[in-house]
């Protein structure tokens, strides 16, 4: 009895304090894991979307090797919607940051003018000296109205055509870049060409991937698109967006689309079995096709100047350092090191990324490109970017891109009209943005 | 130390030898239950109530992901708003036609595989544990897995239809394809698991009651009809509540089907808990997703109890014939 009296009381008290620990667990705060700086060593974590193209141009070993003690670590999402969700709710609980995070153009008026007090100032961290080495624009973007500086600038996106020339000869249509550029010199042209092509391909193949797509690209000649200088919100007003609208529909209507929705796994296998014969090329489209259409599709593509106007920009990203970074200087240097001239100008080669470091473009002009026929990469790029128009960013830049390319999903999929699909847009804008 | 907890107290002690540490012990003693059981109240506060409540207090003001400091009160406008949403309503009347389309066939075959399971087969167990492998397998394989035999142009089950001469469908625009599409994963899902549950119920009752019917010359069906169904009726009501809560929050298999927040580019797949999950992390509008959250709850509360009301008045229509 007197055991079992006294194992009982070391049961009770050996409870009391598994439950005292099982709530201590439970209200512990979890510490981040911040690497530890024993003996100098460094780990930066670096978290992106899309592919940035660092890891597979081999520049983290090269850091790494630069700067003994130094260890990065990268994480990635593939699509990009899917990327800033994931950071907005980890900026806003304050854990799961890593040092260095990609910011998509799109966003970057949301972090400037709505998160700034998240991310640190690069400034005085040494970005102050490198502002004449980017393009104004660029450098302006992520600069909030204080004159603080939240990111460098990575790549930026002109755009091409990107095309399948063994498809292309299938269908009889001149494989020529000078010669379907000048085709193509309006946007009618290009698709006055689908539909040529489409009379000799049958059903097998289209002519483009999406008019989402297409529509994104036509959008991004633009210099005012969703919103105006002032912030206020223009898109149902704005004639360019209901041009490239209008287009877009068009080239549904004519049935010149494969309609398959962009970042979905029928998209991704659509670049090796020839559903499409051209894309709308934005110059980090070069390392997607390369990914996807594998070293099969290899001296199938080409790249030719975009229709109307040869100018245009989609997409193109910053890298931040998100403030609370236990490694913010050595973060800082690393972003430093990856949007300098000498690392951007070698991803061009590499990835396709086009650099928005000025050092840089002028130090790829004749580099071509052996996967897509050899094709002037530099050259075109290079005066696609140049002529860009300066674009005004707004806060949900983003979502209104997606409620529109929706609604052309509707039209080109269920054969909705453009009136209706049009208020299906504005609908999906208010429901967003309210 | 499960032992000493269900271990009876130990009988009053003699009072004079152990008199001065007494009281604290007693206390202890009757203490201690609720000490263990203390976790799961602990936790349940942290993680189920205080949540619950957090979120009634979010829904009444206007809260953004990206500015969560700044909070303005909007008082029941989150709700009110809600009533003139049509995306709230499209999502609601799909939750509830998928929710149909997934629970009724799934019960019903679920009943059926049950009721065969039940004779003796050779290899049971074999039958019965494969019934029970879609249920552990993760949501998220199951759909993508799904998703590329619904695909349009290379998925298999238009090459298939395309076999029987049915022209390939687009089982992601579609409304009535893609809440089709949807179900059949759910239905793929959950079956074994529902039959399993049915068998178990089938096995707890009497088997003198099926000799009784089968003196009486009852077929094999009539059987069924009249001693297995009444027999499984408190089964199948707990069946029918859970599928009906699993319907209501149905999330991961639309989410994942096409990877659309939207549930399609016409919304027209999207659920409530989807519908949430856009407002919420896909325009990052808290309050917003934190009515739809309650108002999600209360919906699911009222299924519940119409449910177990129509349920307690068929059997007690039952019994009193």
């Amino acid at each position: 009895m007197p055991t079992a009296r006294a194992a009982r009381r070391a049961t009770l008290r050996l409870g009391a304090v598994a439950l005292a620990g099982a709530l201590l667990a439970a209200c512990g705060s979890g510490s981040t894991g911040t690497s530890a700086d024993k003996d100098g060593k460094v780990t930066i974590t670096v978290d992106l979307f899309g592919t940035f193209g660092y890891k597979e141009a081999g520049l983290y070993d090269e850091y790494e090797k630069l700067h003994p003690g130094v260890t990065i670590k990268q994480s990635s999402t593939e699509n990009e919607a899917d990327y800033w969700k994931a950071l907005q709710t980890r900026l806003a609980g304050g854990g799961g940051l890593a040092d260095v995070q990609g910011i998509e153009v799109g966003r970057i008026a949301s972090v400037t003018q709505q998160q700034a007090d998240k991310f640190e100032d690069l400034g005085p961290l040494g970005a102050k000296d490198l502002q004449d080495d980017f393009s104004a624009a660029k450098w302006a973007a992520a600069t909030t109205a204080d004159g603080r500086t939240l990111g460098l600038g990575t790549d930026v996106g002109p755009e091409a055509i990107c095309y399948r020339t063994d498809l292309f000869q299938q269908a009889g249509l001149p494989t020529d870049r000078a010669e379907l550029a000048q085709k193509w010199a309006t946007w009618d042209g290009y698709l006055e060409l689908g539909r040529q092509y489409k009379a000799k391909a049958g059903a097998k193949s289209a002519w483009l991937d999406s008019v989402g797509s297409l529509y994104s690209v036509i959008v991004g000649q633009e210099k005012e698109r969703y919103y105006d200088a002032s912030g206020k919100l223009v898109y149902d007003d704005n004639a360019a967006v209901k041009a490239a609208w209008d287009l877009s529909v068009k080239a549904a209507q004519d049935g010149l689309s494969a309609k398959l929705a962009q970042w979905t796994p029928a998209w991704n296998q659509a670049f090796s079995s020839g559903s499409f014969a051209t894309i709308g090329c934005p110059a980090w489209m070069l390392g997607y096709i390369k990914g996807q259409a594998g070293d099969a599709g290899k001296g199938k593509w080409d790249i030719a100047p975009l229709p109307g106007g040869a100018a245009g920009n989609w997409g193109g990203s910053y890298l931040a350092v998100p403030k609370g970074s236990a490694h913010a200087k050595e973060a800082f240097a690393l972003v430093k090191w990856l949007t300098a001239a000498e690392q951007q100008a070698k991803l061009f080669k590499k990835q396709g990324s086009f650099p928005s470091n000025i050092g840089a473009i002028e130090s790829v002009k004749d580099v071509t490109d052996p996967y897509f026929s050899d094709a002037p990469i530099g050259r075109i790029f290079g005066a696609a970017a140049e002529a860009s128009p300066v674009q005004v960013l707004g806060v949900h830049d983003g979502d209104v891109n997606q409620q529109i390319t929706n609604a052309l999903g509707e039209v080109e999929r269920k054969g909705t009209d453009s009136a209706t699909a049009w208020s299906h847009a504005r609908k999906g804008v208010e429901n967003a943005v309210g | 130390m499960t032992l000493t907890a269900t271990a009876p107290v130990p009988p009053a002690r003699p009072p004079a030898a152990q008199a001065p540490a007494a009281p604290p012990r007693r206390l202890l003693a009757r203490l201690s239950p609720y000490a263990y059981i203390a976790p799961f109240f602990a936790l349940f506060a942290a993680f189920g109530l205080f949540p619950l409540l957090y979120t009634a207090y979010v829904s009444l003001y206007r809260v953004e992901l990206q500015t969560p400091g700044e909070m303005e009160w909007r008082g029941l406008d989150n709700y009110t708003a809600l009533l003139r949403d049509d995306f709230f309503w499209t999502a609601l009347r799909n939750t509830f036609t998928i929710g149909v389309v997934s629970t009724v066939p799934q019960l019903l075959m679920a009943l059926g595989l049950a009721h065969l399971l039940n004779y003796r087969l050779r290899g049971r167990t074999f039958f019965r544990v494969t019934m029970l492998l879609p249920y552990a397998t993760s949501v998220a394989a199951a759909t993508l897995v799904f998703a590329q035999l619904f695909g349009r142009d290379f998925g298999l089950v238009n090459w298939a239809l395309g076999l029987a001469g049915i022209g390939p469908v687009d089982w992601q625009s579609g409304t009535v394809a893609s809440q089709i599409a949807v179900s059949t994963i759910v239905t793929w899902r959950w079956t074994g698991y529902n039959a399993l549950i049915y068998l178990a119920g089938m096995q707890s009752i009497p088997g003198e009651l099926y000799e009784a019917a089968e003196l009486d010359g009852a077929s094999r069906w009539r059987q069924f009809l009249h001693v297995t169904l009444p027999g499984l009726r408190p089964t199948v009501l707990f069946t029918i509540v859970v599928s009906t809560i699993g319907a209501t929050q149905l999330f991961g298999e639309p989410l994942l089907f096409e990877g659309s927040i939207s549930g399609g580019i016409s919304h027209q797949y999207q659920t409530l808990g989807l519908y949430m999950y856009e407002q919420g992390w896909g325009y990052f509008h808290l309050g917003r997703a934190a009515a739809i959250a309650w108002v999600t709850f209360v919906l699911i509360v009222l299924l519940v109890l119409l449910n177990t009301a129509l349920a307690r008045r068929r059997s007690r229509k039952g019994t009193r014939r």
